[in-house]
C-alpha cells in the first residue's frame, strides 16, 4: 500500500510541477488477487479429476483380484443387479414424481391465487430441505407398514403380473416402497424447475390463446407446454440424477436381497445403499469392491447429468432466454 | 357465471350451475365411504376412491352440459389440484410423524449426554418402565456441527473465489466454460460418491485404509457443497449492475479492491443466504458420513483425529442397529427425537437465509 | 488542478473491428468540450479512451497517443488506474453506491483505496465535495441515509461529487443528463458551467441544445454506414459549429436533417 507516484509513467518527461498522485495500491495486487481466484477454480477442476483418479485408483484391484475374492465371482456378477436395481427404484420414483411435480408446478404456476402458490412455493422449499435420513426414517417406520395391505392387495388381484406377484413383504420394505420414498423425495426437483420454466411463457401468447377462447387447459396445452418441452424433460432427468444416487431412503427403507422381478417382495438393492450398508465393515478387496461399484454409480450419474446439462443448454440458445 | 338466476343471456346460458361440481364432491365422498366400506374401511381407501370418483365424473357431467372443451378443461384442473393435494400428504405426513415421535424423547438429558455407557440394560430396563431412558445426542450434535463447520470453512473460499474468477475473470474463455461445466457436473455427483472420493483420497494419503475423521467428513461435505456455493454466488456477482464496477473504477479504484469492497458487499445478502441454504443441505447428508467419519457412541471433540457421531448418522445407527434389539422401540425414541433436532436446525437455517436475504438486501430505494 | 488534453492519431478497436479512425484533436484546461453525433458513431468509446476506461469492455484496445499536459496516457508502464484517479468519469445513468450512504458514497474514492483520512479532513471533504456538486444544501442533514434514495438528478450530482472528491484534473461525462428530467438536467448543466472554472470537462451529449447551451467547443464525430469507422468530421468552437459550420454533414447534423 506504500508505493506511490514514484511509479513509471511514460516517455513524456515531467515538466510541469505535477502534483502529488493519490496512493492507488500496487499493480502487484490485481494479479495475486486474480491468480487467487484462478487458483480457486483450477482447484474444482483438480478436486473433480481427483474424485475419478482415487476411486480409480482404489477400485483397481477388482480387476486383478482371484474370483474367489470377490464377493460374487466376478465383478460384473456383483454389479449388474445393483444396476438393474438402481434403475427400477429410480423408474418407480420418476413414474410418481414427473406428473404429480408438473402438476404442481402448473398449479403454482397457472392455477392457484398469488398468494396461495407463494405459500405452496415454500411448502415445496420445506421439501426439499428434509434431510433425505428423515425421509428413509418416515418411509421404513410409517410407510411401510402402512402400506401391506396394499401390497396384499395388488398380489391377490394382481399377482398374475410378475411385477407383483405374491406372496408381498409383511414388513412393506420393497422396492417398490423405496421408489415411492425416492419419488417424495425428487418431487421439489421437478417442480421447481418447472415453476420456473412456465412463469416464463410469454404472456403475450398466452393472452393470445385465450383471446381466441381457448379454455385454460387448451392455453396450457397450446402455448405453455411447447414453450417448456426441453425444460421439463432436463427437469427430469436431474431428477434422476438425484435418484440414482440417493441412499438413505433406500438404505432404511428396502430389506435388501438379490434380484427380484416382484415390486412387492423384499429383494434388490441399489448401489448406494449397497455401499453405505457395507462400507464401514468393508476391508481389503470388499472395499476395493464397493468403490468400483461408486465409481460405475457416478459413471452413470455423469452421463445423465451430462445429457441433462446438454438438454439445458440447447433450450437456452433456442429461446434466447437469460 | 351462474345460469341457475331467472336471467338467461347468450353468454351465460349453456353453463353448468354453480351448486353441481360441489355437489358432485359430496356425492364422490358419500360413495366413496361406501366403496371402501366395502372391502374393509379405512381412511386412506376413502380417500383414494372420493378423489378418483370427483376426478372421473365431475369433467363428464361438465362435458356433458358445456360441451367436451369445458370438460376436459376441468378434468385437468382437477387433476392439477389433485397433485397439489397428494404432494401435500407425505410432507403433512413427515412434520407430523417427526413432531409426534420426537417430542416426547426430547429433553435436557437427551441433549446433554452422550451414549457412552449406555447399554441394551438400560433401554431393556426402559422398555420395562423400570427407569429412565438413557442416552443422548451431545456427541452427535457436537459432530455435526464441527463438521459442518469445517466443511463451510472449506467450501466458501473455495466456492467464492471461483465464482469470482468466472464473473470478474473468465470473460469467455475456454477455462471458464470448462469450470462452469465441470461446476455443474460436481452438483450431480451422488452424496455417497462424494464420501467414497474423500475416503479413498486420504486412505492414499495417509496410507492407512480406513482412516476416518471429521476432516475426511469435511472434505466429503465441501465436494457437496461447492458447487452450490459457486452457482450461487455467480449468479449473485452477475446481477451486481456493471455500472458499479464502472463507477469505482473511474474513481481510480483497483480492480481487486473494486470487486472486494464494491461487488461483494452488494451481493453479499445473496451469497450469505445462499451458504446458509448450501449449509442446510449438507448438514442433513449421511451416506457421506457413514464412510468418512465411522460411528461413535462418546464425545470426541477433536475432528482431526477419532471417528465422530453426526446427528443423521446418529439416527441411522438408533434405527437400523438398536442398542437393545429387544426393545428397539426406546433406540426410536431417540431417533425420533435426533430427527426433530436436526430438522429444527435445518428449518432455522432457511429461515435464517431467508431473513438475511429480505433485511440485509441493498436498499435500492427506487 | 485543470490540464489541456492533446490527442494524436487515435484508433480505438474492439477485436478486429476499428470503432474510430485517426482521431487528432486539443482539449483546453478550464473549458467544456462537447462530443455530438448519431448512435453509434463511436464519440462514446472515444471518450472513454481518455481516461483509458474502454479496457474494461472486452477486447477494446486503442493505439496512438493521448498526452495530459504532455504526459502520454498510453505510455509504456502506465497504470490506468493511475490515469483514472486524474481523469475522473460520469456516467450515463446515475450510479452511487447502493450499500453506501451518502457521506460514504462522496468518500467512496478514498476509502476503497485504503487511504487514511482524519474525520475532520473527511468532513471537510464531503462538504467542499458536495458544494461544489450544487448538493451540499439538499443533503447536509441527511449525509448517512443512503445515497440510492435521493431523486435521479440529485443521485447525478452525487456521482459528480464523488468523481470531484478525488481531486481529478479532468471530468469526462458520458451523456450525463439521459436519463434525468428537464428540471434535473437544468440543475446539472449550471453545475457543468461552474466546474469549467477548476476543471477540464469533457462532455458526451445526444441533445444538441444541451451542447450549445453548456460547451465552449464542440467536435462533431460521424460513421460513414454500419460496419465502418467513426471518424472526427469537425471540431470547432460551439458558436461555429451550430452556426456555420464548414462541413456538409456538420451542418445537415446540427440542422436536424439526419441523424
Amino acid at each position: 500500500m506504500s508505493i506511490s507516484s514514484d511509479a513509471p509513467t511514460g516517455p513524456s518527461s515531467p515538466k510541469s510541477s505535477r502534483k502529488e498522485l493519490p496512493d492507488v495500491g500496487n499493480p502487484a495486487a490485481d494479479k495475486i488477487f486474480s491468480g487467487i481466484s484462478l487458483a480457486a477454480g483450477i482447484l474444482i477442476l483438480v478436486v473433480l479429476a481427483a474424485v475419478a483418479i482415487f476411486l480409480v485408483a482404489q477400485a483397481l484391484p477388482v480387476f486383478t483380484a482371484d474370483s474367489e475374492d470377490l464377493s460374487q465371482g466376478s465383478f460384473l456378477k456383483y454389479i449388474y443387479p445393483l444396476v438393474i436395481g438402481t434403475l427400477i427404484a429410480s423408474a418407480i420414483a420418476l413414474l410418481l414424481a414427473t406428473p404429480v411435480g408438473i402438476g404442481v408446478a402448473l398449479y403454482i404456476s397457472h392455477y392457484a391465487p398469488k398468494k396461495i402458490s407463494q405459500a405452496v412455493g415454500y411448502v415445496i422449499d420445506l421439501l426439499a430441505a428434509i434431510p433425505s435420513v428423515i425421509f428413509g426414517a418416515w418411509g421404513a417406520s410409517v410407510l411401510a407398514p402402512k402400506i401391506v395391505p396394499f401390497y396384499d392387495w395388488l398380489a391377490t388381484y394382481f399377482g398374475f403380473i410378475p411385477i407383483f406377484e405374491g406372496p408381498a413383504s409383511q414388513t412393506g420394505k420393497t422396492i417398490l416402497t423405496a421408489g415411492i420414498v425416492l419419488g417424495i423425495m425428487i418431487l421439489p426437483i421437478i417442480t421447481a424447475m418447472c415453476r420456473e420454466i412456465f412463469v416464463q411463457t410469454p404472456l403475450l401468447q398466452q393472452e393470445a390463446a385465450l383471446g381466441l377462447g381457448a379454455t385454460r387447459w387448451e392455453m396450457i396445452r397450446m402455448t405453455v407446454f411447447p414453450f417448456a418441452r426441453t425444460g421439463i424433460v432436463s427437469s427430469v432427468m436431474l431428477a434422476l440424477g438425484r435418484a440414482l444416487g440417493e441412499t438413505m431412503a433406500v438404505t432404511l427403507v428396502l430389506a435388501s436381497g438379490p434380484l427380484t422381478a416382484s415390486l412387492i417382495k423384499s429383494g434388490n438393492q441399489t448401489f448406494a445403499s449397497e455401499i453405505a450398508l457395507n462400507f464401514p465393515e468393508a476391508y481389503g478387496i470388499r472395499m476395493s469392491e464397493l468403490i468400483a461399484a461408486g465409481l460405475v454409480l457416478f459413471v452413470i450419474t455423469l452421463v445423465v447429468n451430462v445429457i441433462a446439462r446438454m438438454i439445458t443448454s440447447r433450450y437456452k440458445e433456442f429461446s434466447g432466454a437469460n | 357465471m351462474s345460469s341457475s338466476t331467472a336471467v338467461t343471456s347468450r353468454l351465460t346460458s349453456g353453463q353448468a350451475p354453480k351448486w353441481l361440481v360441489p355437489a358432485i364432491g359430496l356425492g364422490a365422498v358419500v360413495l366413496g365411504a361406501a366403496l371402501s366400506a366395502l372391502i374393509g374401511f379405512s381412511i386412506g381407501t376413502w380417500a383414494i376412491f372420493a378423489g378418483l370418483l370427483f376426478v372421473i365424473v365431475a369433467p363428464l357431467v361438465v362435458s356433458m352440459i358445456e360441451g367436451r372443451r369445458k370438460g376436459a378443461d376441468s378434468f385437468v384442473r382437477f387433476l392439477v389440484y389433485g397433485a397439489f393435494i397428494v404432494a401435500l400428504i407425505p410432507l403433512v405426513s413427515v412434520i407430523w410423524v417427526v413432531l409426534s415421535k420426537g417430542i416426547p424423547g426430547l429433553s435436557m438429558n437427551l441433549l446433554s449426554t452422550s451414549m457412552r455407557g449406555v447399554t441394551g440394560v438400560h433401554d431393556n430396563a426402559a422398555a420395562e418402565g423400570a427407569g429412565p431412558i438413557y442416552g443422548g445426542i451431545y456427541h452427535a450434535i457436537i459432530g455435526t456441527l464441527e463438521i459442518t463447520l469445517l466443511a463451510t470453512l472449506i467450501s466458501v473460499p473455495i466456492g467464492l473465489l471461483t465464482s469470482i474468477y468466472l464473473v470478474e475473470y473468465a470473460k469467455n474463455g475456454p477455462l471458464g466454460k470448462a469450470i462452469t461445466f465441470f461446476v455443474d457436473v460436481m452438483t450431480g455427483i451422488p452424496s455417497i460418491v462424494a464420501g467414497l472420493f474423500a475416503a479413498s483420497f486420504f486412505a492414499l494419503t495417509t496410507g492407512d485404509p480406513s482412516e476416518r475423521t471429521g476432516l475426511v467428513a469435511a472434505v466429503a461435505l465441501s465436494v457437496l457443497m461447492i458447487p452450490t456455493v459457486v452457482r450461487n454466488a455467480e449468479e449473485m456477482l452477475r446481477i451486481v449492475p456493471n455500472e458499479l464496477r464502472e463507477a469505482s473504477y473511474a474513481l481510480g479504484v483497483r480492480k481487486w479492491r473494486t470487486i472486494v469492497k464494491v461487488v461483494i458487499p452488494t451481493a453479499i445478502s445473496g451469497i450469505a443466504s445462499g451458504v446458509t441454504l448450501a449449509i442446510a443441505r449438507v448438514i442433513g447428508e449421511t451416506a457421506p458420513i457413514l464412510v468418512t467419519a465411522g460411528f461413535v457412541t462418546s464425545i470426541n471433540w477433536n475432528a482431526f483425529s477419532g471417528w465422530m457421531a453426526t446427528l443423521p448418522t446418529y439416527i441411522y445407527y438408533q434405527i437400523m442397529t438398536p442398542t437393545s434389539p429387544t426393545a428397539a422401540s426406546i433406540s426410536e425414541t431417540r431417533a425420533w427425537a435426533a430427527a426433530l433436532v436436526l430438522i429444527i436446525i435445518v428449518m432455522l437455517l432457511n429461515l435464517i437465509a431467508r431473513a438475511i436475504a429480505k433485511f440485509f438486501a441493498p436498499k435500492t430505494g427506487r | 488542478m485543470s490540464k489541456r488534453i492533446d490527442v494524436e492519431n487515435l484508433n480505438v478497436y474492439y477485436g478486429d473491428f476499428l470503432a474510430v479512425e485517426d482521431v487528432n484533436m486539443t482539449i483546453d484546461a478550464r473549458s467544456v468540450t462537447a462530443f455530438i453525433g448519431p448512435s453509434g458513431c463511436g464519440k462514446s468509446t472515444f471518450l472513454r479512451t481518455l481516461n483509458r476506461m474502454h479496457e474494461v469492455i472486452d477486447g477494446a484496445y486503442a493505439k496512438g497517443k493521448v498526452l495530459l499536459d504532455g504526459e502520454d496516457l498510453y505510455g509504456r508502464g502506465v497504470d490506468p488506474v493511475k490515469v483514472r484517479s486524474q481523469i475522473g468519469m460520469v456516467f450515463q445513468r446515475p450510479n452511487p453506491f447502493p450499500t453506501m450512504s451518502i457521506r460514504e458514497n462522496v468518500l467512496a474514492g478514498v476509502k476503497l483505496n485504503n487511504r487514511k483520512i482524519s474525520k475532520s479532513d473527511a468532513d471537510e471533504l464531503v462538504e467542499s465535495s458536495l458544494r461544489g456538486a450544487n448538493l451540499w444544501n439538499e443533503v447536509k442533514d441527511r449525509l448517512d441515509k443512503p445515497g440510492s434514495g435521493l431523486s435521479g438528478g440529485q443521485q447525478q450530482r452525487l456521482c459528480i461529487a464523488r468523481s470531484i472528491a478525488v481531486k481529478p484534473d479532468v471530468i469526462l461525462m458520458d451523456e450525463p443528463c439521459s436519463a434525468l428530467d428537464p428540471i434535473s438536467t437544468l440543475a446539472v448543466e449550471d453545475l457543468i458551467n461552474e466546474l469549467k472554472e477548476e476543471y477540464t470537462v469533457v462532455i458526451v451529449t445526444h441533445n444538441m441544445q444541451q451542447a450549445a447551451r453548456v460547451s465552449d467547443k464542440t467536435a462533431f464525430f460521424n460513421i460513414a454506414g454500419t460496419g465502418k469507422p467513426g471518424k472526427l468530421i469537425e471540431y470547432a468552437p460551439t458558436q461555429e459549429i451550430f452556426n456555420n459550420p464548414k462541413e456538409k454533414a456538420t451542418e445537415d447534423y446540427v440542422s436536424g436533417r439526419f441523424g
